[in-house]
């Protein structure tokens, strides 16, 4: 445990060592930004919650998580400094679950800079403060998965690029479907077990019930299993793959 | 109990045999240089002796420990200096030195201790504040050794140790090594013959994935045809003294080196100098100078390591 520790600072403290953290903080919290007040209209709906604000969330991870994923093992295999980490004496699980936990770690505390949002609709009406709470822990949930995903990704390639873009193509794939249009594609000709099952691997359908304010325990374990998958194939992949 | 222990080690990448059942051990207060070609199958078998690398069959173990039934155990014991000293680049030093020494199980006085030991032995005392990114190659192979030394292992395993340091790095990387070798065993990868000859017990040449020679670095000079050859330097006659040392029993042949300088091989590596200048003696042939020559690892290393194939 206090190995894994050792992991995860020495992760993040490479992400604010470098204009990474930065750059996505800031990129993170201004497209967040611009979408909530134009495309949500967060005014105009006159509405104290923070719904304009959430809906976001999952396209938003789509476009900025794989730029923190992409580089968490195909620099390590590339610069080969995966050979340094595996020859400390550590578990396979103690460095990958570490390295993911510091990804974690830092997308929690992206996610806690845009407590304005929060202090704003307290300042201008009277919100559900529960809702908006269990919009956070979705919002993580559904982040903590897209990292998985990424680990993963990021572990079968050398090659950043490449890992940012099969990363973003999965979560889109995840995203959308659970999207009208996709279900409405299935739904024409499809039984319905099939177009629900369509729609149950999607985050979005998880992570709106969450942020209705809903804490079902099957979502919370939809993203806890899909986290638990991940990481193994992660570990099998960066098991296979290290010295090549 | 040999500190390091390895039997019949093979692994392959695909078809390809990289290490083919190789064995050998290592105790305490040897250091072994390893030989071999680019691609021989060295830094394989470093990878596999600290675990990164799981071998294909074959054993290895290090102070006791299966590296491939307790890894953990194994890499506690070894100071491990991978090929190209891979570090990560926005790391300061100072900072890298104490992540290693946490995961290493180093903490409060001890940590501080061990820290400052092993900044003094590699001289980085002065660039610990810096990124690893901005350091020149010697200082980070230099950064590289320290993490290695850090735990004060039983077994080290260096790849390339002085690769990318200028000569005075270098000497001091081998002084280094050298003090430390009665304690530890020691595993140096190098291509570097001179380095075998000034801080290695012992010698393995692979090539092609297996051992082809297991000797000290004064075994394998010996098998150098050159190995107590005589070269002489002579006033009068050329031919005559060619002919004349030709002549005698012991000599495998002489060839004449520039205008008045002559090469003479002896047959099996005896000692011939004497018979050289008794030979000369009374021919009106004068030696301006003479000396023995004790063979060339690196025609060693060739003459082993490029069998026809």
């Amino acid at each position: 445990m206090t190995n894994m520790l050792f992991v995860i600072r020495r992760e993040l403290a490479e992400y604010f060592a470098t204009p990474v953290a930065y750059v996505f903080i800031v990129i993170f919290l201004a497209l967040l930004g611009a979408l909530t007040f134009f495309m949500g209209s967060f005014f105009g709906r006159g509405q104290a919650d923070l719904s304009a604000f959430f809906q976001f969330h999952a396209w938003v991870y789509m476009l900025l998580i794989p730029a923190i994923s992409m580089r968490m093992w195909a620099e390590e295999r590339k610069s080969g400094t995966i050979e340094l980490l595996m020859t400390l004496p550590l578990s396979l699980k103690q460095v990958v679950i570490g390295k993911y936990l510091a990804a974690v770690i830092f997308a929690a505390i992206t996610l806690a800079l845009t407590f304005p949002f929060w202090i704003t609709v307290n300042y201008l009406g009277d919100p559900d403060n529960g809702i908006i709470l269990a919009g956070y822990v979705g919002s993580l949930l559904m982040a903590a998965g897209f990292l998985a995903i990424g680990s993963f990704i990021s572990a079968l390639t050398k090659n950043q690029v490449v890992a940012f873009v099969m990363t973003t193509a999965a979560c889109f794939v995840l995203i959308a479907s659970g999207a009208p249009i996709v279900l409405g594609f299935f739904s024409g000709w499809a039984p319905a077990i099939v177009v629900d099952f369509i729609a149950s691997l999607s985050f979005l359908t998880h992570y709106a019930d969450i942020s209705k304010g809903v804490l079902d325990l099957r979502d919370v374990v939809y993203f806890l299993s899909l986290i638990a998958v991940f990481l193994f194939a992660n570990m099998l992949a960066v098991d296979r793959l290290k010295a090549e | 109990m040999s500190m390091i222990e390895i039997e019949n080690l093979t692994r392959r990448f695909g078809a390809f045999v990289a290490v083919d059942h190789i064995s050998f051990s290592v105790e305490r207060g040897e250091v072994l240089g390893f030989l071999g070609p680019n691609g021989a199958g060295k830094s394989t078998t470093m990878k596999m002796i600290t675990g990164f690398l799981a071998p294909t069959s074959g054993t290895v173990r290090v102070e006791g420990h299966d590296v491939q039934r307790d890894p953990i155990a194994v890499k506690e014991c070894i100071g491990y200096l991978p090929e190209g000293a891979p570090l990560w680049a926005d790391m300061s030093a100072g900072r890298f030195l104490e992540f290693i020494a946490g995961v290493r199980g180093l903490s409060g006085a001890a940590r501080i201790d061990r820290i400052r030991d092993v900044v003094a032995k590699t001289q980085i005392g002065s660039i610990l504040a810096q990124p690893i990114d901005t350091l020149s190659k010697g200082f980070k192979r230099r950064v590289g050794l320290a993490q290695a030394l850090l735990h004060d292992p039983d077994v080290l395993i260096l790849d390339e140790p002085t690769d990318g340091l200028d000569p005075n790095q270098k000497h001091e990387v081998r002084q280094l090594i050298a003090e430390m070798s009665e304690e530890k065993a020691i595993v140096i990868s190098t291509h570097i013959l001179e380095e075998v000859e000034a801080v290695c017990s012992r010698a393995i040449i692979i090539a092609n994935g297996k051992i082809v020679a297991d000797a000290t670095p004064a075994e394998l000079l010996a098998r150098s045809d050159q190995h107590n050859a005589v070269s002489l330097q002579v006033e009068g006659d050329i031919d005559r003294a060619r002919q004349l040392l030709q002549d005698l029993p012991a000599v495998s042949s002489v060839e004449v080196r520039h205008r008045n300088q002559l090469f003479v091989r002896p047959k099996g590596g005896a000692q011939i100098l004497n018979d050289v200048g008794m030979a000369m003696r009374g021919h009106d042939i004068t030696i301006d100078e003479i000396h023995i020559a004790r063979g060339h690892l690196d025609q060693v290393f060739r003459s082993i390591t490029t069998v026809p194939q």
